[in-house]
């Protein structure tokens, strides 16, 4: 059984903060399949083509049979504890501050054996457990071994809590209050345990609906937040910046169609003032804030959310100028993510289809329903992932631009939504 | 059945060489092998410039190689080898040493394993030692060997029911042979209380079951025992030698060592058997491995490990002296020398100059070497018997 996380304290104000020290970073070219695959939640093995070896550590040929047609598969981490050991003495400074801390050695039922991280429900070899890969605080591939049946606040494990950004006791910003999506997600994370969820909103003259239900919850406070002005968001960042664990920029400008439906480029510049320059402003006052406190307790600094779109991929022509400024975003967030990468603070980008909402109108369904989108988020920030595509459109263009993106960029071009 | 091999007949293993060790040192690891190879030009009387071959093992020579250190230290061999292979090199050191010998392309090899260590060496050397290393256990803890052989002990235990005190003996043992060795880094005895006693690293491994690294070097010679005997010099020969490397790659956790696989062989070349070896220089990186070592070489069945050093003494003048010079767990880990440390003392015991820890009556002295925790145990095992010569 995990213990429950209780509250933390009240921060003793006159005590230093402790800065992040990360886990060891450096991976092997090869090695960073791993990576790939748990950024979005997966757990992947090198299998060989010829002779169907799975294989652990990551290597340049089958060390079976030699082959180099090797492949990424995903296991299902079944296997047996052989031996744990609990450290009590660290040569690296991310685990001395956080001693001692259990490791064990399993032996897959696929073939290998690997070290992992222990979860603390785990109990002494020999043992049946269930290895899954997760990101540890420096973005990197960590396998770790689970109970087969965990309990209910097997996500509070002190390990786990080091590798996740679990909004549990966590304050957080949503960045839009007004659409369905930014209801729904204050909604999800006060129910996933949030301190404080702030929620910005814009022109608060223009009464939307909903936006009362979600403001009485105590949780939640709304705050003035404009992307399009500079001041606004630094007049924010300057009074809860130094507060704030979890930025979610849900704030969009979404219009319809492409260059020939419309004349100017005023709908394009809106667009492109939300969605990349407004995220622009918001990581300019927000990231230094964020680093800073990257190490602060369990409940410290962990990570920032961006709501992109599949048509960040591989531009739709109907919403043109949208999927270009969500493809400008996307590339915004692979820097930001550079950027918070030295304090471990996880950028997660989400990447939906269709959302249910008023300017998919004439989207055929499926599409994704603001509380499906909402409950993904706070799954993401649990698994500690790094990239989500949800939805079925959405998993069904990855697999196609995986595929082939020459591929899918005619098929959007002839109207293959 | 395997082509019979070549006798290492007729090779000299001369000069014992030990450079003291420090535990921090601010040199490189080229003044240790000058040291060394000062102290074997001097000791044996053969000018620098008659030594045409040279083998070298060390961690810290980045970025230089054996190559460079000819250059740096006016050596101009006709043989070269460089073999960083830790705790493996002082046997495979020796076994090429003796080909090239034998086989006249060198007369005179120095082997030197030699390693400083800097304040912060030891940390940089783990996160780096070996793409698996990097990938699959540094991120993990990045405990080093230290939580690799917590595993292989931990289900060592679990499999066998050794215990932590069977360890203890050995490390006790090991410590009392030290106190007889000026050379070691250990000057206090160690009594079966406060090994138990002392603090955990990494359950089940606690700090008397680890090494402690520090900077030095260690050193022979090898030529032919005709120039030996022209130059006077006391010396051991080769009665047999083997190596494996990668064994049992399929066993899930450690439980056994490549010297399982070649012992038959071993023995067969020195027309002996376990029961005729009169002392064992075991590689001692942590004590599970010792008593592996004990099984693997035929000094008892698989398992029986434990029972087996709770039947024994292993003090240089008890029923079975194993590690007379203090092991690395008293004497000190100075890098590659360590892999080098149980090579000098067999021949130092082979030739009467082991003084107040000599082994009464030592006719045949079995060396073991292992090495390069590579990912989840070491690769590099070998053994060699020494003999008097006749």
């Amino acid at each position: 059984m995990t213990m429950p996380l209780m509250r933390p304290k009240r921060k003793n104000p006159v005590l230093r903060t402790r800065q992040m020290n990360l886990p060891p970073w450096a991976r092997g070219r090869v090695a960073l399949g791993i990576t790939a695959a748990a950024a979005e939640g997966r757990f992947e093995l090198q299998t060989c083509e010829d002779c169907g070896t799975v294989q652990y550590p990551p290597r340049e040929a089958c060390h079976k049979c030699l082959s180099p047609h090797l492949h990424w598969r995903e296991q299902s981490g079944e296997g047996e504890l052989l031996a744990c050991t609990t450290l009590h003495h660290s040569n690296d400074l991310f685990f001395r501050e956080r001693l001692p801390w259990r490791l064990g050695l399993v032996h897959l039922d696929a073939g290998p054996t690997l070290m992992v991280h222990l979860h603390g429900e785990v109990g002494e070899a020999p043992a049946r457990v269930r290895v899954g890969a997760r990101l540890d605080r420096a973005g990197q591939a960590v396998l770790i071994g689970f109970p087969n049946e965990g309990s209910a606040h097997m996500a509070d494990d002190k390990m786990l809590r080091e590798m996740t950004s679990d909004p549990k006791f966590r304050k957080v910003l949503v960045t839009d209050g007004k659409t369905e999506v930014g209801q729904a997600i204050v909604r999800a994370l006060v129910k996933a345990g949030a301190d404080i969820v702030w929620v910005g909103h814009a022109e608060p003259w223009k009464k939307m609906g909903g936006l009362e239900d979600v403001t009485a919850l105590p949780q939640v406070t709304l705050v003035p937040l404009d992307l399009t002005n500079g001041r606004s968001v630094a007049e924010l960042a300057g009074e809860i910046g130094g507060k704030v664990d979890i930025v979610i920029n849900n704030a969009e400008v979404h219009r319809s169609f492409g260059i020939g439906s419309r004349r100017g480029t005023d709908v394009a510049k809106a667009e492109m003032d939300i969605n990349y320059f407004g995220f622009l402003r918001l990581a300019q006052e927000f990231g230094p804030a964020l680093k800073g406190r990257s190490a602060d307790g369990v409940t410290g600094a962990t990570a920032w959310v961006n709501l992109l779109s599949i048509y960040a991929l591989s531009n739709f022509p109907p919403h043109g100028t949208f999927s270009a400024s969500k493809a400008a975003a996307h590339s915004l967030a692979q820097c930001l993510r550079a950027e918070m990468s030295p304090a471990g603070i996880r950028v997660i980008n989400l990447f939906p289809g269709p959302i249910d909402d008023e300017w998919n109108q004439h989207m055929p369904p499926p599409k994704l329903s603001p509380g499906a989108l909402a409950n993904v988020i706070v799954k993401a920030l649990r698994d500690g992932v790094e990239d989500v595509y949800p939805g079925d459109v959405a998993q069904e263009w990855l697999e196609r631009w995986r595929d082939n993106p020459k591929v899918l960029e005619r098929e959007l071009a002839a109207g293959g939504g | 059945m395997a082509r019979r091999r070549f006798s290492y007949e007729g090779v000299a293993v001369a000069v014992p060489i030990t450079v003291p060790y420090v535990r921090y040192s601010t040199r490189t690891a080229h003044w240790f092998i000058g040291q060394a190879l000062d102290a074997l030009v001097k000791t044996s009387g053969i000018a620098k410039s008659d030594i045409d071959g040279l083998c070298l093992s060390s961690f810290s020579l980045a970025p230089d190689t054996a190559v460079g250190v000819t250059q740096h230290l006016g050596l101009s061999p006709r043989w070269l080898d460089h073999i960083p292979t830790g705790g493996a090199s002082g046997v495979m050191s020796l076994r090429r040493a003796a080909r090239a010998v034998q086989a006249g392309d060198a007369d005179v090899v120095a082997c030197v394993a030699a390693d400083t260590n800097h304040v912060d060496s030891f940390r940089q050397t783990l996160g780096s030692f070996s793409n698996f290393a990097r990938d699959a256990t540094y991120p993990y803890g990045s405990g080093g060997p230290n939580s690799i052989f917590a595993f292989i002990t931990a289900n060592y235990m679990r499999t066998y029911g050794a215990t932590r005190e069977d360890f203890g003996r050995i490390a006790v043992a090991q410590r009392s042979n030290a106190l007889s060795n000026p050379h070691a880094m250990f000057k206090k005895p160690l009594t079966l209380d406060e090994y138990m006693a002392a603090r955990p690293i990494s359950d089940p491994i606690h700090l008397f079951d680890c090494v402690m690294p520090c900077a030095g070097a260690e050193a022979f010679l090898v030529m032919s025992q005709d120039r030996a005997r022209d130059l006077g010099l006391p010396h051991a020969v080769i009665r047999g030698a083997i190596e494996r490397h990668n064994a049992f790659a399929d066993d899930p956790v450690m439980v056994r060592g490549g010297w399982q696989v070649d012992r038959d062989d071993l023995y067969a070349q020195a027309g002996a058997q376990p029961g005729d070896i009169d002392f064992v220089q075991t590689y001692d990186d942590y004590p599970v491995i010792v008593m592996m070592q004990f099984e693997d070489l035929g000094f008892c069945e698989k398992g029986e490990g434990s029972a087996f050093v709770r039947a024994h003494r292993m003090t240089h003048d008890g029923s079975f002296p194993n590690n007379t010079s203090g092991g690395q767990l008293s004497a000190g880990q100075a890098g590659a020398a360590g892999g080098f440390l149980g090579m000098t003392e067999a021949v130092r015991q082979l030739t009467d100059t082991a003084e107040p820890r000599t082994v009464p009556d030592a006719q045949l002295g079995l060396v073991a070497g292992f090495g390069m925790a590579t990912y989840d145990r070491c690769l590099c095992t070998g053994a060699v018997i020494l003999g008097r010569p006749s």
